[in-house]
């Protein structure tokens, strides 16, 4: 048994952040990840990270459009909390050594992105979420953080009611061994690769939302789904708004700026609307045929010099995955499944809950960050650029508060024969032979969820998903594996994160079956207006004996009221 | 469409007393597919014992270098439509330099720990500004080269030196230093660059090239290296080999307009090494491989006025940029 005040279980951005201001609070902290922590999806954000440091901005304002951007679905509290700490947080990366863009004076210069027409996203060329990564770790070496690098965690350890720790795996020996902790904080990441195809690296399981579900934790918001405007039809690769936050434009099959037409309600940001508005209207152009082979263009040939000068991550992918130089023609691109904006819900300081009774009540020793959380600063539409923010911010947060408490608690009682039901599971996946396997039962669900669970929805089609996802869970316990050794088994580690993320396509279902209207993400084509009347609410899912239950939760509004929602 | 023809190392060790090799053919991959698209497939389709680290699929989290038909490469940078627009057979192995783990998973803790080494991190001095710190675009921009790395280790894969000596901190770790020393808000550079001029730092390198020609971001880490010599030597941490070395080399070309390679050891690794090896110099000398060390033998070449000239332009230009 390995023992630690706070175990941080996600190496990414969010994970990062809340281990060093554990350890920073006195803390005796360690950071899991199931991969090297450099190697989390973190680094592949492209565009930037927000915050209002400009002379012409503020605070608010940033938090305002956040609020409108989430479709008056976030919660404001958290919200004015990400937009006014954020400036601070920005700062100290930057003292941290952020090699940050900068402007004629040496102040970081910020970009345009979209949902504003401020620029207020600060940036390394179109590597910021690679660079932050990295200097972040680079503070974790420098505080020596202890770091338990490829190991897989299989489940939460409770306690009395109180999360107490978890089960690992190192994944080079398949030792499993038990964690002990008075806080555990989950920065795992979202569950992009429940859809096919995704934008998100093939390790975006899911694995911490679905860990959380078990142990009886709030999940909000699941049904509020971002399909990020431009991404690769090839492989789904993102191409970041970075590049229409400078200028670019999107043309139809007859070379139309589409983003002018009234119907799409951005007449004066255009193709810098916020995303959900942005990938609504090309799936409408292609679906009414003007599209070209199932894509929109994506044109940057009048910004060629920006691109040769600070996008050089995306040339190199048009080239290379697309074989279209940007600077010269226009790159066919298409809405892909890029974020989930829902959660696991916390509060302000990390704090994961669950149900008791008919109220809520904080769930002790859990707290989540990032993107496997739901603060909600997003609401129903994300911003570009506030992920990252939200990553470092509630990443503190919660690193924090976490540390405080383990200081408060007794240590828990933890017994090592959780060890035993863990490698039981193992046991009997690897006495299975049959012909199934894991990858195609999840490529099964990935295009479920896309085809039904994608830019539009509606009742038939959710419940089709339901029932087909529920087959898919049926079937999932035949999955047999090919390789029935301990080291390094990445064909076990395959079923056991298809696990994970068919919970996360059911809490996605529920959810969005629930919400009758269409607000941000979640576009109900039976219900197509928004309702404010009836839905200012998130809807939260927790799981029971009889399966997922439904219920919901108020939003907070401190000082917006809901608006029609124009760009 | 295309396919691919994989000849792929295995080693199990649970099982194999010696690595061998497997090959598969895989049909079906959509045009822009990449050595990675293919062994995915294998994996999914056909042989889920195949193991190997993956994750983003567009060369931003470094997990999937492997070494293809014998050079390291991100798996997933490499187009197959590039490397055998025929279906020619394809042969992945894992990264050289390392201790394979399983298959194409190598023991990656000597990278880390060499990364560990470099103390990669800046340290300001006093305290903090309330807001950022003002330094040039140019110099930022200047470190997204080194900043580029995804950490890899194909630079480190491939590296000739730590073939020969695992004291070397090698390319990668190398270029996180200069990603640190290069930073204008480090305050310790003269801290880290002592350190990196000991024995299996900033010297060590053989300027092979190989790094760079590898290397998937275009970190280019030998690159990296020079540029550290260059701030260790104008910080004046000219007590060690490599930098007498270099400015002997200089010193000799800029006087004569060639380079004098009898003198040029002596003046680097010192008279007791000299000494030491003076055996092997009067070998050669009989044996006509060296003029002897006598006065005159170095005469000048006929140019020297060009030569000097030249040397001094690009001090002048050195102390001006």
């Amino acid at each position: 048994m390995i023992e630690h005040d706070v175990l941080v279980i996600g190496g990414g951005l969010a994970g990062m952040s809340a281990a060093l201001h554990a350890r920073q609070a006195g803390a005796d902290v360690a950071m899991m990840s199931k991969v090297y922590p450099t190697r989390s999806h973190s680094a592949a954000a492209q565009g930037g990270i927000n915050a209002a440091l400009g002379i012409a901005d503020s605070w608010e304002v940033h938090a305002y459009e956040t609020v409108k951007g989430s479709d008056f679905l976030g919660d404001q509290d958290a919200i004015e909390i990400l937009c006014s700490e954020g400036i601070q947080d920005i700062f100290t990366l930057e003292h941290h050594g952020v090699i940050f863009d900068r402007d004629d004076e040496g102040r970081i210069h910020m970009r345009g992105f979209g949902g504003t027409d401020k620029s207020r996203t600060c940036h390394v060329g179109d590597m910021t979420g690679q660079t932050i990564l990295h200097v972040m770790y680079e503070q974790l070496l420098r505080m020596d953080v202890k770091s338990y690098d490829e190991w897989f965690v299989t489940t939460l350890l409770m306690d009395d009611g109180a999360c107490c720790g978890a089960v690992a795996m190192e994944i080079v020996s398949g030792k499993l061994e038990v964690f002990k902790a008075k806080s555990v904080i989950l920065c795992t990441g979202g569950c992009g690769r429940v859809y096919e195809p995704s934008t998100n690296g093939l390790i975006v399981t899911g694995d911490g939302l679905a860990l959380a579900y078990r142990v009886g934790a709030l999940i909000m918001d699941m049904e509020m789904v971002q399909y990020h405007p431009t991404t690769l039809p090839a492989n789904g690769f993102l191409i970041t708004e970075g590049a229409r936050g400078e200028g670019a434009y999107l043309l139809n099959a007859d070379g139309d700026r589409f983003m002018q037409n009234e119907r799409y309600g951005a007449t004066t940001l255009l193709e810098k609307a916020s995303r959900d508005i942005v990938s609504r209207a090309e799936t409408i152009e292609i679906q009414e045929g003007r599209g070209v082979d199932g894509c929109v263009l994506l044109d940057c040939r009048h910004i060629k010099d920006r691109i040769l000068e600070a996008f050089h991550q995306i040339y190199e992918l048009a080239q290379d995955y697309a074989n279209v130089d940007i600077t010269q023609e226009p790159l066919p691109i298409r809405p892909g499944m890029h974020y989930i904006m829902g959660g696991i819900k916390t509060d302000v300081d990390g704090r994961c809950y669950r149900q008791n009774g008919d109220g809520v009540e904080a769930l002790p020793g859990l707290y989540a960050a990032g993107e496997v959380a739901c603060v909600s600063a997003h609401g129903a539409n994300r911003l570009g650029g506030n992920s990252l923010l939200d990553c470092v911010a509630f990443g503190r947060r919660a690193g924090a508060h976490a540390a405080e408490y383990a200081k408060s608690i007794n240590p828990p009682n933890v017994s090592d024969q959780a060890v035993e039901i863990e490698e039981q599971k193992i046991i009997d996946i690897f006495a299975r032979s049959t012909d199934l396997r894991a990858p195609a039962l999840r490529l099964e669900m990935g295009e479920i969820m896309h085809q039904y669970t994608g830019v539009f929805r509606d009742e038939a089609g959710l419940l089709e998903a339901q029932r087909q996802i529920r087959e898919v869970r049926n079937r999932y316990n035949e999955i047999s594996v090919h390789d029935k050794g301990r080291v390094f088994n990445t064909d076990l580690l395959a079923v056991l994160e298809l696990d994970y993320m068919l919970d996360c396509a059911e809490t996605i279902i529920v959810s969005a079956l629930a919400r009758r209207e269409s607000r941000g993400a979640h576009t109900r084509t039976d219900y197509p207006e928004r309702d404010d009347e009836n839905w200012i609410k998130h809807v939260v899912v927790y799981q029971t004996p009889d399966g997922p239950k439904i219920d919901y939760l108020p939003v907070t509004i401190t000082q917006w009221q809901p608006e029609a929602r124009k760009y | 469409m295309i396919q691919a023809n994989l000849k792929v190392y295995r080693y199990d060790p649970q099982k194999d007393q010696e690595p061998h090799y497997d090959t598969y053919q895989v049909d079906g991959l959509p045009d822009f597919s990449t050595v990675l698209d293919a062994l995915i497939k294998v994996r999914e389709d056909i042989d889920g014992t195949l193991t190997m680290r993956c994750s983003c699929r567009s060369a931003v989290c470094g997990s999937c270098a492997f070494r293809v038909n014998g050079h390291a490469k991100l798996g997933c940078k490499t187009a197959l439509s590039k490397l055998a627009p025929n279906g020619e057979e394809v042969c992945v192995e894992p990264m050289g330099n390392m201790k394979v783990v399983k298959d194409l998973v190598t023991d990656m803790e000597m990278f880390w720990d060499k990364i560990q080494q470099v103390k990669p991190w800046i340290e300001t001095e006093g305290e903090p500004p309330d807001r950022e710190y003002q330094v040039p675009h140019s110099k930022m921009v200047e470190l997204q080269q080194p900043m580029n790395c995804v950490m890899c280790g194909a630079c480190v894969s491939d590296c000739t030196v730590l073939e020969e000596t695992s004291k070397f901190l090698a390319p990668a770790a190398l270029a996180k230093a200069y990603r640190v020393v290069g930073d204008p808000r480090h305050a310790k550079s003269h801290e880290w660059l002592t350190e990196l001029s000991e024995e299996g730092g900033i010297w060590d390198c053989t300027r092979c090239v190989e790094c760079v020609q590898v290397c998937p971001k275009n970190v280019a880490p030998m690159d990296q290296i020079i540029k550290l010599r260059e701030l260790a030597i104008d910080a004046g941490l000219t007590d060690n080999v490599g930098a007498k070395h270099v400015l002997h080399f200089t010193e000799s070309v800029a006087h004569t307009g060639v380079l004098d390679e009898r003198t040029l050891p002596i003046k680097a690794a010192g008279i007791g090494w000299a000494f030491r090896n003076a055996g092997i110099a009067i070998k050669a000398t009989l044996k006509g491989k060296i003029k002897p060390l006598l006065p005159g033998t170095h005469p000048s070449v006929t140019e020297v006025q060009d030569v000097r000239r030249i040397h001094e332009e690009l001090e002048v230009k050195k102390g001006t940029e």
